[in-house]
């Protein structure tokens, strides 16, 4: 089976306060595909993304990503193969520099430190940040901290990327950028987001939620015509639709 | 707030010299490090009245702001800000010690002031120093070189992270004061429930990104140990710094330069 | 209170030093063997809240003058007191390095008096004492006085030290008597402060998040600590009473002074010879270096262009 297909069986999570945050989540996605989740604030989204490399384990359903179960036992092979870019660049660049900083990932795997330096060089090339590698991340701009924190995940190889807004608070033309950049990838991409146009670029599936549960799944055409469904989930069409008409 | 942006722009401002390319950059950090200690420590090792035998040792703060291109009206600020204590402190000495020392041209000075100059001198030499070790050497590679000298690595990490999310939780801190000026009506002043409600709230906010920065560690395989390998290379040109600045300090040390060189300059006249 | 490089002598800075490296190196080998992977981000961000927290002030009742938060031991009761060390440290050294607080040779000195006293002493001492084993069943107005106790003890003793230090050294004129009379009371109020200070935000955080107590601050033992605050004081009294015989210059010129002996004479022998041809020639060997030192900056500055 392929390294590239994740899935989820019945996933169900209540917080620890008793709140249900995700509740009986089903979905099988293959390989290549770029897949967004959205939904309105507290739609469970990011909850979501948490359990699909382990930072969240619940008690029913299962995750299994290439076909191994999402558990303590596996979770070294689920985070090599699930890179995971977070909502705040800030939480995920936190070593003193931009090389060491996508360096943390591939010195985790226990690699030797001339194939750590091919790789960070690699991972900075692709996102377009060469020049950054001495930089210290406070001196980053936000497009450029965004880079590089998707730098410092792809380094570490994945086959499978989860994205968590992505685009939020970036300037058009560091969005842009960043759009054709996961448009190049030919990793399982996993968005989750609130930039329904960049949904329109980038992303040939859907996963809409709404108070924990799957909604509605299938292509963005579809989905977005849906007026009845987009307003009972806190959404509504594309910008760029909306100007049209 | 704005004490809080401008704290922020200070502590960005002397790391952001280490990124320029100069011999001293170069160096390893070691070298640079071992050198301040060792600089410090001959700078206080002078007897409490000296002033003139101390007057060389500026040379090295002088020519580390050179080679490193770091501006000295920087140094000299950092160093205005920072003197109130050994101000406050010296400043007794010249009230409680009044004994004549110095005869200068028919007028006599008091040993207090001539220590409390001391002081400021002392002050002025070893602060300019520590910032300049900084300045001309990065934080970052400071932490690299404090590493390698054999602090515990939970202390280097510690004070990397502690430099990285200076700048993210001050940045908060300044956003909910401004956001509590606005609607403070003039009020300026803090007062205790209000401040601890300020601080409570940035704590749980500190807390929170805590885990979450643990948690993208641990989506990039963190085990617990961190991995920084900065393999420093020790050269020819960070010994001959180190035994340089070692043989500067000690003839320094030892012989009274500017009074030679009085001696000399006054023998030389007619 | 900061300690600075120009107050302290190489002996006392180094005996501090050697304290402040032992209790690190203690602290580190018991955070390690707790194995809490967690640990690392959750202290590197604390301490940059106590840095951040230490920018804001706020004011003193009735005094209309401000004050700021220590923060050992709000740290050490949400961690635990070896955390809260390593973080002071941490702290500490980046305000000598960037700001020029205190400098490298006094940054030990600072550590003892502004981490290993309040982390140590006014947390295992006074704080757990007074509150027990389960702090959180504890009344308000109890965590509030044992806080404020805390505050007080640790800021108390740090106040002492900073006396006792800078006297040692022999750097400063002041008397023992003054310096005490100067420095207590003021402290006094301080830790009054910053024990209410600290008080209201542990408060705060246990209406907010009684989660929070429960999951992050660790138990711990005094008796190791015990040992280790024991060793560190009878290291420093002893190497300061060895150094204040060696050399009195400090300790004993200072008693003599506020005895109201007045040893003029043995000021003046100190200095080479008070005559006005020597003066001369030490103006004129002043102004030579410090123009030939002058000379050597701009020309590197010129030459590295």
């Amino acid at each position: 089976m392929s390294r590239h297909l994740i899935e989820a069986r019945g996933l169900t999570y209540r917080y620890p306060d008793g709140t249900l945050a995700l509740s009986d989540i089903s979905f099988r996605i293959g390989h290549g595909e770029a897949v967004a989740v959205i939904g309105g604030n507290g739609a469970g989204k990011s909850t979501l993304l948490l359990h699909l490399n382990g930072s969240l384990q619940s008690g029913a359903g299962e995750v299994r990503v290439a076909d191994l179960p999402v558990g303590n036992a596996t979770l070294t092979q689920i985070r090599n193969a699930v890179g995971m870019l977070f909502q705040d660049p800030d939480d995920q660049l936190f070593m003193g520099s931009v090389f060491d900083d996508v360096a943390f990932g591939p010195r985790n795997l226990g690699l030797p430190e001339s194939e750590v330096a091919g790789r960070v060089n690699d991972a900075l090339a692709t996102v377009g940040a060469r020049h950054l590698a001495g930089r210290p991340p406070y001196r980053l701009s936000g497009g450029e901290k965004r880079a590089v924190a998707i730098a410092g995940v792809i380094a570490m190889a994945p086959s499978i990327l989860v994205l968590d807004e992505p685009s939020d608070g970036l300037d058009p033309a560091a969005r842009r950028r960043l759009i054709n950049l996961l448009r190049s990838f030919s990793h399982t991409r996993i968005v989750a987001t609130h930039d329904l146009d960049l949904v329109l670029d980038l992303c040939s599936r859907v996963l809409v939620m709404n108070r924990g549960r799957i909604e509605a799944d299938g292509k963005p055409q579809a989905i977005f015509t849906d007026t009845e469904l987009l307003a009972r989930c806190q959404l509504e069409p594309p910008l760029s639709w909306q100007r049209r008409s | 707030m704005s004490r809080i942006d401008d704290t922020l722009r200070e502590l960005r401002s002397l790391d952001s010299f280490a990124a320029l390319p100069n011999t001293l950059t170069r160096l390893d950090p070691r070298a640079k490090i071992l050198a301040t200690f060792f600089y410090i420590a001959v700078v206080v090792s002078f007897d409490r009245y000296t002033i003139l035998a101390l007057l060389p040792l500026a040379v090295y703060p002088v020519i580390l702001a050179a080679l490193g291109d770091v501006p000295p009206s920087l140094i000299a600020r950092k160093l205005l800000i920072a003197s109130p204590f050994a101000l406050m402190i010296g400043i007794f000495n010249p009230l409680l010690d009044r004994a004549p020392l110095v005869d200068l041209f028919g007028m006599d000075i008091a040993a207090g002031w001539v220590s409390f100059a001391s002081i400021l001198l002392r002050f002025a030499l070893t602060v300019s120093a520590a910032l300049l070790l900084v300045a001309t050497t990065g934080f970052h590679r400071v932490c690299a070189g404090l590493n390698q000298l054999g602090v515990p690595r939970i202390l280097t990490t510690q004070l990397l992270f502690l430099f990285r999310y200076a700048e993210v939780l001050a940045g908060e801190a300044s956003r909910m004061g401004t956001a509590r000026e606005l609607r403070a009506c003039g009020r300026r002043r803090l007062n205790l429930g209000v401040y601890a409600g300020l601080l409570g709230h940035l704590l749980l906010r500190a807390l929170e990104r805590a885990q979450r920065i643990h948690l993208a560690m641990l989506a990039r395989g963190f085990d617990g140990e961190m991995r920084g390998p900065h393999q420093l290379a020790w050269r020819r040109t960070d010994m001959f710094f180190l035994v340089l600045c070692a043989a500067c300090f000690a003839l320094a040390r030892s012989i009274d330069l500017p009074r030679a060189l009085g001696h000399i300059l006054l023998g030389a006249l007619p | 209170m900061h300690m600075a490089d120009a107050l302290i002598s190489p002996v006392v800075g180094a005996t501090m030093w050697v304290a402040a490296g032992a209790t690190l190196a203690y602290c580190s080998r018991t955070l390690r063997q707790t194995r809490q992977e967690q640990l690392a981000p959750l202290m590197g961000v604390l301490g940059a809240f106590i840095f951040a927290a230490q920018m804001i002030n706020f004011s003193i009742p009735l005094t209309g003058s401000s004050g700021h938060l220590g923060g050992g031991l709000l740290l050490a009761i949400l961690l635990g007191p070896h955390a809260a060390f390593v973080i002071i440290t941490s702290v500490l050294t980046v305000q000598a390095l960037f700001f020029g607080d205190g400098g490298l040779l006094a940054l030990g000195a600072n550590i003892c008096n502004l981490g290993l006293l309040p982390c140590f002493v006014g947390y295992l001492l006074i704080y757990q004492p007074l509150l027990g084993p389960d702090p959180l069943a504890c009344s308000a107005r109890r965590v509030g006085i044992a806080t404020a106790l805390a505050a007080i003890g640790g800021l108390q003793l740090g106040a002492f030290s900073v006396v006792m230090l800078t006297l040692f050294s022999g750097i400063s004129s002041l008397p023992v008597d003054g310096f005490l009379l100067l420095m207590q009371p003021i402290h006094l109020a301080i830790g009054l402060v910053e024990g209410l200070a600290t008080a209201a935000i542990v408060l705060f955080l246990r209406r907010a998040r009684p989660d929070l107590f429960s999951s992050i601050a660790p138990a711990s033992s005094i008796k190791p600590l015990l040992g280790a605050v024991c060793l560190a004081t009878a290291l420093t009294a002893g190497v300061g009473s060895w150094f204040a015989s060696t050399q009195p210059d400090g300790l004993e010129w200072s008693i003599a002074r506020t005895s109201g002996a007045t040893e003029q004479t043995d000021h003046a022998r100190s200095w080479p010879a008070v005559d006005t041809s020597t003066s001369l020639e030490g103006l004129l060997g002043a102004a030579a270096t410090l123009s030939l030192i002058l000379g050597i900056g701009f020309l590197l500055r010129r030459l590295s262009k």
